[in-house]
């Protein structure tokens, strides 16, 4: 595996890299630690058994499983409802457009609202995770 | 295909790989390093992400492909646009901000946190390349078959056409990924981005303009397409289902497929890791989600408009079903639009394969060379990049002969649809049980993801869409079986083991993926 006789393509021999090399014996920063390396560093646990943690877990669980749960049965209904209930889904509504093409068009407009949902959670959820994280760092 | 005399469209693809190459040149300079190499240096923002993502996203299949699957199978086709766009919510509900937070390069960084890193990071790794390289070859027999019927004149002496716009596709891969990196990569997938959001705008309106932007002219037309079928002339209504699938478990396996194998697209995956945060992941998803949705409903006007407005019998004439798109532009349009609108789908094919490249030889260094063979240091600085950079060369030569080989009339959607169905059965399960189930372990993670690697591959070979003369497995796509298996073999591999350094490691991957504590931030410059 290792050639040492290949030109190093690299335009900068010996460039700064996050993987630790063999044998370097100063300390290394933060970012490139392993993850053995860092274990003893902070106490997971500690924090994971945090009671604005749990919380945070759950209102994001509160949205993120019924969210995922409608998107998957609303898209499934799609192929369910064209390939089972042909004559149905071939109702025109509007002109000579038929209630298979606007379901389908419908598809787009429930992923963008519901994208437009989930960021809005999310910033909830980032300010809970900044307080979390202060008071982490405060203690 | 019509006579063109001009060199436009030459002219055209010129343009745009002397600008990609500019891109790579500066790029060159900034890849120092493994982050910077590999992740862009964690530097690109929000909304270039967002349009690298699309641009990495909207491959060969989706321009040409499904604009020549609506033209010939109508709303059975758009179906394939709608499973694209819906994707995007199981990438951003379930995906894109764990694996920011909890991992650093590639998808297997996130299984191997809690779990035995080196047969997790090998056997991901092995998936990663399947899926890769079906994506990849599906991709470059495009590129040939485009290429050399847009420019008939072009081919290296004592070649075909095919073969050497092969070639020259796959160098200028090699070139971009070898030197330019993550940051060139992504930079030639946003300007493809731009180029073909512009092309397909364009194209819809001048579909539009010969119906005098009336919708419900539009429409009315598509309700009596004469073409020739197998059976002789037929009259069809194309926005009627069930034109190509006449089985509905045909539609819910592809279904599945789109819906699942997007969030397990390594290449799609590996973007993520170019933002600074998991806040910037989650607002690039939501840029390609209105950047793809957007194009995928302009699919309606050139998709169904190349149906109405040539017919899929002039098109079968004229360079068959994945030829709809640039047909259209050089009816509707003048010549130039025609090399523009080819120049684009050349630009979106090359676009892909870098990323599909990049994604592939990633994945071998960091997971495989580095990790399993290595324990996870790097025997001299600079080491990791360099083998990336040689198995990007790798690859890329190996995926040329094997299209060469292939040949112009191999199916690409066949492939594509099997990429998508692997990262469904093999990665997602993989990826969601690591971040959500404490119990999951290695046991379960091997399991899942050669249940769901196995099952696939062997589904589609014995399936119509194989060689089999007489197909065992009868429908096309097959997401409806194995990505439940690939489900269940993660399932049943866990409960059979015990391991509880795995779940003690679980507060570790739950505190970091929630909530971004010692995900690796930007670089300084």
């Amino acid at each position: 595996m290792d050639s040492p006789n290949l030109e190093d393509l690299t335009p900068v021999v010996g460039a700064q890299t996050d993987v630790a090399p063999l044998g370097r014996d100063h300390s290394k920063p933060a970012h490139e630690l392993t993850a053995a390396e860092e274990a003893g560093r902070t106490d997971w646990e500690a924090i994971a058994a945090m009671e604005e943690f749990k919380q945070l877990l759950s209102t994001k669980a509160r949205f993120i499983i019924p969210g995922t749960i409608f998107f998957v049965v609303y898209y499934f209904a799609l192929p369910v409802l064209v390939g089972y209930f042909r004559p149905l889904m071939e109702t025109k509504v509007i002109g000579d457009v038929n209630l298979a093409y606007l379901f389908a068009l419908s598809q787009f407009a429930m992923a963008w609202i519901l994208a437009a949902l989930y960021v809005k959670a999310a910033a909830g959820w980032d300010k809970k995770v900044a307080d979390l994280l202060s008071k982490i760092s405060k203690r | 295909m019509p006579e063109h005399k001009d060199n436009t469209a030459l002219y055209m693809f010129v343009a745009f790989v002397a600008a990609t190459l500019v891109i790579t040149y500066f790029s060159a300079k900034r890849s120092k390093g493994s982050s910077a190499y590999f992740a862009a240096g964690r530097r690109i923002t929000g909304w270039q992400n967002g349009l690298a993502v699309a641009g990495d996203y909207m491959s060969a299949a989706s321009f040409l492909g499904i604009a020549g699957m609506i033209a010939f199978s109508g709303y059975d086709g758009f179906l394939y646009s709608v499973g694209f766009l819906v994707a995007y919510l199981t990438v951003l509900f379930l995906v894109a901000e764990p694996l920011r937070n909890a991992g650093k390069y590639t998808m297997a960084d996130v299984l191997a946190y809690r779990l035995k890193p080196r047969p997790v990071r090998a056997l991901a790794s092995l998936s990663t390349l399947t899926v890769s390289s079906f994506y990849m070859v599906a991709q470059m027999v495009g590129a040939g078959a485009l290429v050399s019927k847009l420019l008939p004149g072009f081919s290296v002496p004592g070649l075909t056409g095919f073969s050497s716009s092969v070639i020259c596709v796959g160098i200028l891969m090699i070139v971009y990924v070898v030197f330019g990196g993550m940051l060139a990569t992504t930079w030639v997938q946003i300007t493809k981005a731009i180029l073909l959001m512009s092309g397909s705008v364009l194209l819809s309106i001048l579909v539009m303009k010969e119906f005098h932007f009336s919708f419900g002219e539009f429409f009315h037309s598509l309700t009596s397409i004469h073409y020739t079928g197998p059976k002789g002339p037929v009259t069809a209504n194309f926005l009627q289902p069930g034109l190509k699938y006449k089985n509905p478990l045909d539609v819910i396996s592809l279904g599945m497929a789109l819906l699942f194998g997007t969030a397990g697209l390594p290449h799609i995956l590996i973007r993520f890791y170019t933002v600074p945060d998991a806040k910037t992941a989650r607002s690039s998803v939501i840029w390609a989600m209105a950047l793809i949705g957007v194009f995928y409903i302009m699919t309606t006007f050139f998709g169904f408009g190349a149906a109405s407005l040539l017919g899929p019998d002039y098109i079968t004439a004229n360079g068959g079903t994945n030829m709809s798109a640039p047909l259209l532009a050089q009816k509707l349009g003048t010549d130039v639009f025609f090399a523009f609108i080819s120049a684009v789908a050349f630009a979106t094919i090359l676009a892909v394969v870098a990323g599909l490249t990049i994604s592939a030889s990633t994945s071998f260094a960091h997971d495989f060379y580095t990790n399993v063979l290595y324990y996870g240091k790097e025997a001299r600085p600079g080491q990791e990049v360099k083998v990336a950079r040689i198995t990007a060369f790798i690859v890329g030569a190996l995926s040329i002969s094997i299209a060469i080989i292939l040949g112009p009339t191999y199916n690409v959607a066949y492939l594509v649809g099997l990429a998508f169905a692997v990262a469904a059965s093999a990665n997602l399960p993989a990826i969601v049980f690591s971040i959500f189930w404490k119990r999951f372990n290695t046991a379960g993670a091997m399991c899942g993801l050669g249940t769901g690697l196995l099952s696939s591959i062997v589904l589609i070979l014995i399936s119509p869409a194989g060689k089999l003369a007489h197909p065992l497995f009868p429908l096309e796509n097959p997401g409806i079986v194995s990505i439940p298996l690939g489900f269940l073999g993660a399932v049943i591999g866990t409960l059979l083991s015990h391991e509880p350094e795995a779940e003690s490691r679980f507060a570790e991957l739950a505190v970091r993926s929630n909530t971004g504590l010692g995900a690796e931030k930007a670089t300084e410059h």
